[in-house]
């Protein structure tokens, strides 16, 4: 290595190994004082590793878990069906959007894009889901609101357009309806870009906790990210949620940070496994027509 | 769809009705979800009361306009969302232009990997746990950075009620969640660079520094340039997310750090205002708009083929 590629190298170790370390931090001590007793994390702030290891928290969650496994399973039911009807529908329009035999494709392509260029604003959306679609407090408030990104229809539209036109002709030419050909022949071919969008679309119902501020009132149909934040809020809310009768007992700070990992959990345990999706997903979006 | 086809809208839905079909449910969707709230913006001239609707209630002019900017919150919101986007998005592309470089050109594979799988972590986590986090670092009494503050010596931060604070903060934690998204972004375009213009250049005695300089930056230019003004073209919408998980409701913040997008929302679920949302929602659209039109056109100039439309 010449003099240079060694001062550029140990620049880049540097300035790579600080911000990774900033990023990463954060985490490591969500995760470390989670375990730490309250008594620690309160006489000497938030440990990475705790000094006065404690359970208690995990303790008083497991042991009534009651409302927060029901906000998981609202969580999974509208991440899973969620994701599967918006990929289905998403990738159903890309594909419409490809065939040069529509005439119109231009301009149905542009009816969905021009929502992302002028919108109603807040409040005649609020008024609509409410008073005219009537579904406040309904759980196909909590999947349909996210449901679609035009970004994402337009990337699988750049997907499958990738597919030479003669394939879809030819089962055209041999018989094979439209709706056939596109899921027997193209769903399987976009595989790769349908694991990556639909891997963003469940991220985005995950994270998800703005539909259910605006739209849902029921405690009983909160998903988990909405029930977080408001337990974050309220330490009266965290007392309630593992039935504890008083707020003396009871350790505050480090329920909250348990509560926090029980529910971001399942994200930091796949992390591994799904970044590389969503790596080639950031590709397949940067990459344009 | 012209007149003297005779006919020809009807023999052409005819002709690929699956396919026309296939497209009903999305279409039917931003009908219902996306454009008839765009005829809402009614409501930013009414005098509006849930009885009658968004399309019955009765006029009145621009006073709800009127209301807004005299109020004062117009300006103070404009310049609040204007300013903060402004800085996410210089320091959002000056950190992820240089963190894609670095990971492109350096040694030090697993180094490299891991710090990239770090730095894409936070994207994954709702704004919600981010202000948990916030909240173990920052809280008076027994947050992380105070506990290491007073151990120097020094006064503890009352981050929640000092406004200058959050000028720093706020631009620092966007870096923070969205540095490996865009990090990934600017790799890609760095990818689709010839390798051999690379290898002659090193051939030719080029250091890394003057490789970077006159071949990587030039190739990037475009990519930048377009990222940029489709920032640009964003800056009038807030990060609404992360606004309101981070400061909410907060009094002596309120001045600050208040956006359009929290106004708005504030209004509707607060106070149920929606004399001041809606004008103010239609204020933020239309300016999106103008601002977009604007972004566009200069992409156009630059390159047509990275124009949105």
């Amino acid at each position: 290595m010449s003099a240079d590629e060694v001062s550029f190298n140990v620049l880049g170790y540097v300035f790579l190994g600080l911000v990774g370390l900033v990023t990463i931090y954060p985490f490591l001590v969500l995760i470390g004082s989670s375990f730490a007793s309250e008594h620690e994390l309160i006489t000497k702030g938030y440990p990475i590793i705790p000094a006065e290891f404690s359970l208690k928290s995990y303790g008083l969650i497991f042991s009534s878990p009651g409302k927060i496994a029901r906000a998981y399973g609202v969580t999974i039911f509208i991440t899973v069906v969620g994701t599967l009807v918006s990929l289905f529908v998403s990738s159903m329009s890309a594909y419409v959007l490809t065939r040069r035999s529509v005439k119109y494709r231009r301009k149905l392509a542009f009816f969905i894009y021009f929502t992302t260029l002028f919108s109603g604003g807040l409040a005649p959306y609020y008024i609509v889901i409410v008073s005219v679609l009537h579904l406040k407090n309904s759980m196909l408030a909590l999947l349909l609101v996210p449901m679609f990104n035009v970004m994402y229809i337009l990337i699988l539209k750049n997907y499958l357009r990738q597919i030479p036109d003669s394939l879809p002709e030819a089962a055209v030419i041999d018989g094979a309806g439209e709706f056939r050909i596109f899921t027997r022949i193209m769903l399987p071919m976009s595989k790769p870009a349908l694991a990556s969008i639909g891997l963003f679309t469940a991220l985005i119902y995950w994270n998800d906790w703005w539909t259910a501020m605006m739209f849902m009132d029921r405690e009983a149909l909160q998903p988990l990210q909405y029930l977080l934040y408001r337990i974050l809020s309220s330490v009266n809310l965290a007392a309630n949620i593992v039935n504890s009768a008083t707020l003396i007992d009871l350790p505050k700070e480090s329920l909250k940070l348990a509560l926090t990992v029980v529910s971001t959990g399942p994200i930091l345990l796949l992390y591994p496994f799904v970044q590389r999706f969503f790596v080639k997903g950031v590709a397949l979006g940067a990459v344009k027509e | 769809m012209k007149l003297r086809d005779g006919g020809g809208l009807f023999r052409e839905l005819a002709r690929n009705r699956t396919l026309y079909l296939m497209f009903v449910p999305i279409a039917l969707y931003f009908l219902l979800f996306a454009y008839l709230p765009m005829t809402g913006i009614v409501m930013a001239f009414k005098e509006f009361n849930f009885r009658d609707g968004i399309w019955l209630s009765p006029w009145n002019g621009v006073k709800n306009f009127k209301f807004f900017f005299i109020s004062g919150k117009a300006l103070q919101v404009t310049a609040n969302t204007f300013f903060y986007n402004f800085l996410f998005l210089a320091l959002y592309t000056l950190f992820s232009v240089a963190v894609a470089i670095f990971v492109a050109e350096m040694k030090g594979r697993y180094f490299k990997k891991a710090a990239q799988s770090f730095m894409f972590l936070p994207y994954f986590i709702s704004w919600v746990v981010v202000s948990a986090m916030v909240y173990n670092f920052f809280n008076y009494d027994t947050g992380t950075f105070n506990h290491l503050i007073a151990a120097l010596g020094a006064k503890p931060l009352n981050l929640y009620s000092t406004p200058a604070d959050w000028y720093f903060l706020l631009p620092f934690l966007y870096v923070w969640k969205w540095v490996g998204f865009g990090s990934v972004l600017y790799l890609a375009a760095i990818m689709g660079i010839d390798p051999e213009i690379y290898e002659a250049a090193t051939i030719d005695g080029a250091s890394v520094f003057q490789r970077i300089r006159s071949i990587t930056l030039p190739s990037l230019r475009m990519t930048m340039t377009v990222l940029v003004l489709l920032g640009v073209g964003r800056i009038m919408r807030g990060e609404f997310d992360m606004f309101w998980q981070l400061i909410g409701n907060n009094g002596p913040l309120i001045d600050s750090t208040d956006i359009i997008d929290t106004l708005v929302f504030r209004s509707i679920m607060g106070s149920q205002d929606f004399a001041m949302a809606s004008a103010a929602g239609l204020y933020q659209s239309l300016l999106c708009l103008a601002i977009i039109l604007l972004a566009n056109a200069l992409v156009r100039r630059v390159d047509e083929d990275y124009a949105l439309f």
